[in-house]
């Protein structure tokens, strides 16, 4: 058997049944492989290898199982680069694969040759370059386990041209055991117990939850011991949607551009409950001040997580399901079924957002995003998907999107990768053709992978761009108009802004411009009916500001901008 | 200048033993994970195990405990290393070879370096009318304290870095425990 031949059947035994990414020389014997096999494997042939990793990535982050991308050697390779590396930094599993030059020329800097083991080291779980043609099967079936075991990432995996072509046996084994590889999974039951004696003894208790809730599947847990406990929930940027945003305990996304009840919540804790999340900037804003009137549990997959950032004082090993399992179980062991002690702390919170929601409300303006997004929420379905690209747009997304099923809300959070959305959302659409997929985008971000809308015409996946289109690459305008006095240096878009559905039907695709907030509906409704992509092109408010915000660098309680609780400005905190 | 001896002795330098699988670039990950946490590799050495194609590195770096822990962790995290273990200054064994060539352009200074070989039970290994070479096998602040006293006439140095033993046998995990203040009881 061809060594071509052995790759194609590991990712069929692996459950493969689409690979995003560009061919090219160095790959060309795998894809005479994929040829053969396109019965029980459709090739997508994107228009740029980022595309192809941002499709494996929204395939993976709806499905929860790797989504893999191809490329050639060369600058195949390092177009996957920024793909690889927002997988990595938001634990997306991914299988990356690159043709190389043949093995007798690596090293020799031959044509398109690149040392991408030395490019993807940093940005991988894991990488391999397969020398020896007979571990093809083993070397394949250790990435896919690397990559979805733990905390998940991705894995490069090095295919030198020869390798692809030699004859091989084709044994291909069941399964690959690792032993330097085992991520502890079920907590330590003696820190669980700290830790519910904690939560018992506190008064103003919060859980953040994270993406690695999403990750673990860990929604009904979640939901199960918030019911039992009365502690409320904020989440991440990664980890919304793990909590139904319509439930009474529920306080939205915190950090940076979050809920200004969250952050309050989050100052004013006196117990932290954090799962699955990693403490990012975006969330804690200075760590000298972050948490330090609460006692902090910690609980991660990750070990190297907890102690990271944030100083904490019960650290808890274990995947966000089962911690949430184990710590409900010890709760109900230790307090029976209680009564809301929390019901000052909540009583506290339901007024800030009762109040934030209506002074949100009276703030809103004809064409502002706030506005659109909010039309756009009530019209979107529960089960519908929103991808985003990385900017204004996706915070007030965030800010103004309620989502009630987790994997639903999809966006690069720890890259913050432009030009994610699109892609993204065209691998979501593949895994799950029955949902209606949107990328919520904006003019700068969807530029950068805006040519993927061939790839949307060709192999007719239906995904909706809904464009904010300010003219600006707003939010660093917004920063240079708080903190540079509107000095705005290279930001303005505007002027070589292309009319993006003039773009769709150069593609043979079409859309809608909307220019006033009546036409929206229909767009969107337009959209829905259409089979193919539909691009809806939003010309929004040009200089408006998503605020409340925390200024980097920054502690939560100088968080501006804000309606209740950080009414300061940037001159006041500064 | 040659205080190499401080990482044994100052409490903010630790030394720790891996064993990692032999795989090619398994040295690369290692250099690359110190580089991209910001954390500074002080010496590092690379020899064989007991345990067939897996290989022993002794690492010693400066952090506090914080940053140890970090370490520790991020490199037990890496897929081809096996074991992360402390190596605690009070319990262990800590060598460093050296290869010290010396300038002797005069009998007087040549007869002072055979003194000090003696004294520090160095070897000399080469021996010119201009120059010798000198062999120092020894816990790193004896080197240190060799090379003061002929740092002067100096030429080259060429030092292994440290590598070092437990002198029990070692618990990797209770010892990683220890020190991990984080890691589950």
């Amino acid at each position: 058997m061809k060594g071509s031949e052995v790759i194609v059947k590991c990712l069929q035994k692996q459950g493969v049944k689409d690979v995003f990414g560009v061919t090219g020389g160095a790959i060309i014997p795998f894809y005479d492989t994929l040829y053969d096999y396109k019965d029980s494997i459709r090739t997508i042939m994107c228009r740029h290898e980022q595309g192809a990793t941002h499709m494996a990535a929204g395939f993976a982050r709806v499905t929860g199982r790797p989504g893999v991308a191809v490329s050639t050697s060369g600058p195949g390779g390092t177009n996957l680069v920024t793909g690889i590396m927002d997988a990595y930094m938001d634990s997306t599993p991914m299988i990356a694969m690159g043709g190389q030059v043949p093995t007798s020329l690596v090293g020799g800097d031959a044509f398109q040759e690149t040392d991408m083991m030395g490019i993807t080291m940093p940005i991988t779980k894991h990488n391999f370059q397969i020398t020896n043609p007979e571990k093809i099967a083993e070397t394949i079936m250790k990435a896919f386990k690397i990559s979805t075991q733990g905390r998940p990432g991705p894995v490069y995996i090095d295919l030198p041209k020869d390798i692809q072509n030699a004859e091989v046996n084709g044994t291909i084994p069941d399964d690959v055991h690792i032993p330097s590889y085992q991520p502890t999974i079920i907590p330590n039951p003696v820190t669980v117990k700290k830790a519910i004696e904690l939560i018992l003894k506190s008064e103003r208790p919060l859980i953040i939850a994270g993406g690695g809730c999403i990750i673990s599947g860990a929604q009904d847990d979640l939901v199960k011991f918030v019911n039992a406990t009365f502690i409320p929930v904020s989440t991440t940027t990664m980890g919304k949607g793990i909590f139904p945003e319509n439930h009474p305990l529920s306080l939205g996304v915190t950090g940076m551009h979050g809920e200004e009840y969250a952050n309050y919540a989050a100052i004013n804790a006196d117990c932290m409950i954090a799962i699955g999340c990693r403490f990012s900037d975006r969330i804690t804003g200075d760590l000298k001040v972050f948490a330090k009137g609460a006692k902090v549990i910690h609980a991660d997959i990750d070990p190297s997580e907890i102690g990271k950032n944030v100083k904490v004082d019960v650290p808890i090993v274990g995947d966000a399901k089962s911690v949430l399992k184990m710590l409900l179980e010890v709760f109900v062991q230790i307090a029976g079924k209680r009564e809301n002690k929390n019901s000052e702390w909540i009583k506290k919170l339901d007024e800030l957002k009762e109040m934030t929601h209506a002074a949100e409300e009276r703030d809103m303006k004809e064409m502002t995003q706030a506005k659109i997004l909010t039309i756009f929420n009530k019209f979107k379905q529960d089960t519908d998907i929103v991808m985003t690209g990385v900017g204004q747009h996706q915070m007030f997304g965030e800010h103004y999107l309620r989502f009630k099923n987790p994997r639903t809300w999809i966006t690069s959070g720890g890259a913050g990768t432009m030009g994610y959305g699109f892609p993204a959302a065209l691998g979501a659409k593949v895994a799950k053709p029955d949902c209606e997929v949107y990328d919520l985008d904006g003019d700068g971000s969807f530029q950068m992978t805006i040519q993927e809308l061939a790839t949307a015409k060709q192999y007719n996946i239906k995904a909706t761009p809904l464009i904010m289109n300010n003219g600006y690459l707003g939010m660093v305008r917004q920063w240079l108009e708080l903190f540079q006095k509107k000095k705005y240096s290279g930001v303005e878009f505007e002027s070589g802004n292309p009319d993006f559905v003039k773009v769709a039907e150069a593609y043979r695709l079409s859309g809608a411009t909307v220019t006033r907030e009546s036409e929206f509906l229909d767009a969107l409704k337009q959209a829905r009916k259409s089979d193919e992509t539909f691009v809806v092109d939003v010309l929004v408010e040009k200089e408006e500001n998503i605020l409340p915000m925390l200024p980097s660098g920054k502690s939560l309680q100088q968080i501006i901008g804000g309606r209740t609780v950080f009414k300061q400005t940037w001159d006041q905190v500064k | 200048m040659y205080d190499d001896a401080k990482k044994t002795l100052d409490p903010h330098y630790h030394t720790v033993a891996l064993l990692v699988h032999d795989e090619p670039g398994v040295l690369a990950r290692i250099a690359n994970l110190f580089l991209k946490r910001n954390f500074n590799i002080s010496t590092i050495t690379v020899g064989s195990s007991t345990i067939p194609d897996v290989s022993r590195i002794t690492i010693s770096f400066q952090g506090d405990d914080k940053i140890y822990e970090q370490i520790v962790k991020q490199l037990n995290k890496l897929i081809d290393v096996i074991k992360v273990s402390d190596l605690p200054k009070e319990t262990s064994i800590f060598r460093d070879l050296a290869l010290i060539k010396i300038r002797t352009d005069d009998v007087e200074v040549q007869n002072k370096v055979m003194n000090y070989c003696n004294a520090y039970r160095a070897r000399i290994v080469n021996i010119t009318p201009e120059e010798v070479i000198v062999e120092m096998v020894g816990k790193p602040d004896k080197i240190d304290a060799f090379l003061q006293l002929v740092k002067n006439n100096l030429k080259e140095i060429a030092r292994t870095g440290i590598t070092a033993m437990s002198r029990s046998t070692i618990n990797f995990e209770a010892v990683k425990k220890k020190k991990d203040k984080n890691a589950p009881e």
